[in-house]
C-alpha cells in the first residue's frame, strides 16, 4: 500500500524527522489562508505517482492570491492518468542542495538495504552508479553509530549537518521496521541553511503486514471490480481488453494471458482464483468476470489442490443461474478431471484438455469468427 | 540421487492437526515421504494420521532424528514457527504459509542463514524428489522420476509445464518451487548449483516471471557454471508495468524485471527459451541428450 506524500510526513513528524511545515487541503480556496501563514510556499498535487514536477503537478506562489490560483490550477486536473483530488501546501524551502535518500526491501538480499546519493532530486534514476551509495543491512545488527558515519561521510555530509543525517537515518530505519514498509523514500532530502530536511515522503506499506497496522490510513488504488474480488479472497486486475480470463494460480494465471496474446486476443483482466478454489469461490470468481461485460471468457484450470468436477460444478451453478450468453471456453486438467468433463458433457458442453487449443478458440470466438 | 531431499530425510510437520496440514500430511505419506513427526502446540501425546504429535519441534527432535521440515501455520503466526524449527536445528524448512509479511520472511532469513538452515518458500508449492520424497503440496500423480530438473517460481505453472512433460513421456528428478513472495530462500542460483551436480538430472527447466532480478542473476551464472542445457520459460510477457500479477514480486516497477530483459539475458547465457509454456517438451527433445 502506498502512502500518500502528506501521509508520509505525517509519520515523518511522529519519527521525528524534520519535514517542511504545511497543511493538505481539498478546495482551492484553503491555499490562501496557509499561504497568508507560511509566506512563499510551493503547492504539490497528491497522487501516487513519481514525476509530479515534469508533469505540472507542483507549483510555486509567492502570495495566498497566488496560491488560490494554483492549486485552482491543480485540484481536479489529471497527472500522469492520476486524478489530483488533495494538494499540499507548504512553506518553500530555501534549497542549497538536493541528496537522495532510501531503505527498500530487496528480494535478492532477502533484507533490506540503504540507498543514497548526494545527487538527489529530479531524475535520481538516472544517477551512475559510482555516485550512489549501496548498504545492505543486517536484520540483527540494525543501524548502528559507524554505519550512520560512514553513509554520511560518502555523503560528504561533516560537522552538524552530519550529526543530524545521522539521527535521520535511525529514525528512519525504526519507522522502516515499525510499520512493516516495503520502502521509505526521501527525494529530495534537502541542505536549508544549517538543516537537513525531507522535502518529500514516499512510504510503502507491505499489503500483508497491514492486520498488525491499525494505526496507519488506508490508501485504496484498487478499482471497484479488484476491491470486489479482494473481497472474496480473488487475485483479480483490470486490463484492456476483451477476453475475460480465469485461472488458479498467479504463475499459470500470467501464462494464460501470454498464450491468449500471442493468438492475437486481448485480456480483459488477471483473475487467479487461487490453487485450491471450491465451487463458491469458483462461482463468485465467475460471476465477477460477467460483470465485466466480456467478448468470451477463459477458464483454464490445471487442478493440482483445485478439483476439476469443482470447477465444472461452479460453472454449471452459474449458467443455470444466470444463462450465461457470452462465450465460455473451458479447459479442465488434472485432479477428477473425468469427473469435470463429464458434468460438463452432460450438459452439452465440451471441456479442452490441451491449453493451445482452447486458448485459439477463445480468441476465434472473441473476434466472432466462429459460431 | 537427486536434490535437497530423498527416500532418506525425515519429516516433521509443523500444523499437522490442522486442516491442511492433515490433508497434506495424508498426501504426503502416500507419496512415500517418511514424516516422522507432527507439532501442534497443546497436543502432544495425540497422533495424526497415524504420526505422533509433539508439542515443540525441539520435543520432537528429541525424540526423532529429524532433516526438514514442513510449516503449514497461519502467516501471523508462521514467523515463529520458522524460527523455532531454525532454532531446533532442522537442515531444511519447507514454508508452505502464504501471505507472511515482508518483515517477517525477512527475519527468518537472517536466521537461517546465520544457522546454516535451507529455506524453501514461503508461499511455495514445496519440493519434491520424485518417487522419493514430497514436502509440499503438490498433486502426487503427476511427479513421475525422470531426467528433468526443475526450478520454479510458481505452483501451478510448474504442474502445467510437468504434466506437458509426464505427457510426452518425460520425468522429473527434483522440483522446487522457490515460492511467489519477494523475498524467499531458495534461489534459482542454489538449486541450479544443485542440479549441476545430480548425476540424475540430464536437463534443467527453469520456470520464471516477471519482477525482481533473480532470472538475470540465474542468467549470469548459467553462463559461469552451468554445463548443462537449461530450458527456461518466463510467465508474464503480456503484463503490464506497475501491475501486481497476483506475486508479490511479479510487477515490472521503474522498467526493471521486464520480460525482455530477462529472455534476453538467458538467451545470452546459452538457455532455450520457451515462448509459451507447453513448447518445453518439445525444445528438450530437440536437444537430443535423453
Amino acid at each position: 500500500m502506498k502512502l500518500f506524500e502528506y501521509m508520509g510526513k505525517d509519520l515523518f513528524r511522529r519519527y521525528g524527522i524534520p519535514t517542511p511545515k504545511g497543511k493538505v487541503i481539498q478546495e482551492a480556496l484553503q491555499a490562501g489562508p496557509v499561504a497568508e501563514e507560511l509566506g512563499e510556499v510551493v503547492i504539490k498535487t497528491q497522487i501516487l505517482s513519481g514525476k509530479r514536477g515534469k508533469a505540472g503537478g507542483i507549483k510555486f506562489a509567492g502570495n495566498p492570491a497566488e496560491a488560490v490560483e494554483a492549486a485552482q490550477a491543480i485540484l481536479g486536473q489529471e497527472f500522469n492518468g492520476l486524478v489530483a483530488t488533495e494538494v499540499l501546501v507548504e512553506e518553500k524551502l530555501q534549497i542549497e542542495h538536493e541528496l537522495y535518500l532510501a531503505i527498500v526491501m530487496e528480494g535478492s538480499l532477502r533484507g533490506p538495504i540503504l540507498l543514497a546519493s548526494q545527487y538527489g532530486g529530479m531524475d535520481i534514476e538516472e544517477v551512475p552508479e559510482e555516485h550512489m551509495v549501496k548498504m545492505p543491512i543486517d536484520l540483527h545488527v540494525g543501524i548502528q553509530p559507524y554505519f550512520c558515519k560512514e553513509v554520511a561521510r560518502r555523503l560528504n555530509l561533516t560537522g552538524e549537518l552530519g550529526r543530524q543525517f545521522s539521527e535521520m537515518l535511525v529514525k528512519l530505519y525504526r519507522l522502516f521496521r515499525e510499520k512493516d514498509c516495503e520502502l521509505v523514500e526521501i527525494n529530495p532530502l534537502v541542505i536549508s541553511g544549517d538543516r537537513l530536511i525531507a522535502a518529500d515522503a514516499k512510504v510503502t506499506i507491505d499489503d500483508e503486514a497491514l492486520y498488525r497496522q491499525p494505526d496507519l490510513p488506508r490508501v485504496e488504488e484498487r478499482n471497484e471490480a479488484e476491491q470486489k474480488a479482494h473481497a472474496i479472497g480473488l487475485s483479480f486486475v483490470q486490463l484492456d481488453g476483451d477476453i475475460a480470463i480465469m485461472a488458479n494460480g498467479a504463475g499459470i494465471t500470467m501464462a494464460t494471458l501470454d498464450v491468449i496474446n500471442h493468438y492475437g486476443g486481448a485480456p480483459a483482466n488477471f483473475l487467479d482464483a487461487g490453487g485450491g478454489a471450491n465451487v463458491e469461490q469458483t462461482a463468485q470468481a465467475l460471476e465477477l468476470l460477467l460483470s465485466t461485460n466480456p467478448k468470451a471468457i477463459f477458464i483454464n484450470i490445471f487442478g493440482g489442490i483445485t478439483r476439476c468436477d469443482d470447477v465444472a460444478k461452479a460453472f454449471l451453478q452459474v449458467n443455470s443461474e444466470k444463462k450465461i450468453d457470452v462465450p465460455v471456453v473451458i479447459r479442465l486438467v488434472g485432479t477428477n478431471q473425468e469427473l469435470g468433463v463429464k458434468l460438463l458433457q452432460e450438459q452439452g458442453i465440451v471441456a479442452y484438455e490441451q491449453m493451445q487449443e482452447a486458448a485459439m478458440k477463445t480468441v476465434a470466438l472473441a473476434k466472432g469468427m466462429v459460431g | 540421487m537427486a536434490i535437497f531431499v530423498n527416500s532418506d530425510t525425515k519429516v516433521v510437520v509443523q500444523g499437522i492437526t490442522g486442516k491442511q496440514g492433515r490433508f497434506h500430511t495424508q498426501q504426503m505419506l502416500k507419496y512415500g515421504t517418511k514424516i516422522v513427526a507432527g507439532v501442534s502446540p497443546g497436543k502432544g501425546g495425540q497422533e495424526a494420521e497415524g504420526v505422533p504429535v509433539y508439542d515443540s519441534v525441539f520435543a520432537a527432535a528429541k525424540e526423532h532424528q529429524i532433516d526438514a521440515g514442513v510449516i503449514f501455520i497461519p502467516a501471523a503466526f508462521a514467523k515463529d514457527a520458522a524460527l523455532e524449527a531454525i532454532d531446533a536445528g532442522l537442515k531444511l524448512v519447507v514454508c508452505i504459509t502464504e501471505h507472511i509479511p515482508l518483515h517477517d520472511a525477512a527475519e527468518i532469513m537472517a536466521f537461517a542463514k546465520k544457522r546454516g538452515t535451507t529455506i524453501v518458500g514461503p508461499n511455495t508449492f514445496g519440493i519434491v524428489s520424485s518417487g522419493q520424497c514430497k514436502i509440499g503440496i503438490m498433486p502426487n500423480q503427476f511427479f513421475i522420476p525422470g531426467p528433468v530438473g526443475i526450478v520454479a517460481r510458481s505452483g501451478t505453472l510448474s504442474y502445467e509445464i510437468v504434466g506437458n512433460l509426464s505427457n510426452a513421456n518425460l520425468g522429473t528428478s527434483t522440483v522446487v518451487g522457490m515460492g511467489g513472495d519477494r523475498i524467499v530462500g531458495l534461489n534459482f542460483i542454489e538449486v541450479l548449483a544443485q542440479f549441476e551436480q545430480d548425476p540424475d538430472t540430464k536437463v534443467i527447466v527453469l520456470v520464471g516471471e516477471i519482477g525482481g532480478s533473480s532470472e538475470e542473476e540465474a542468467a549470469e551464472y548459467i553462463k559461469e557454471h552451468i554445463t548443462k542445457p537449461v530450458v527456461a520459460y518466463i510467465a508474464g510477457k503480456s503484463a503490464p508495468p506497475g501491475k501486481r500479477m497476483g506475486h508479490a514480486g511479479a510487477i515490472i516497477e521503474r522498467g526493471k524485471g521486464t520480460y525482455q530483459g530477462k529472455i534476453e539475458a538467458l538467451k545470452s547465457a546459452g538457455v532455450h527459451v520457451a515462448t509459451l509454456p507447453y513448447e518445453v517438451p518439445g525444445i528438450i527433445k530437440e536437444l537430443q541428450i535423453l
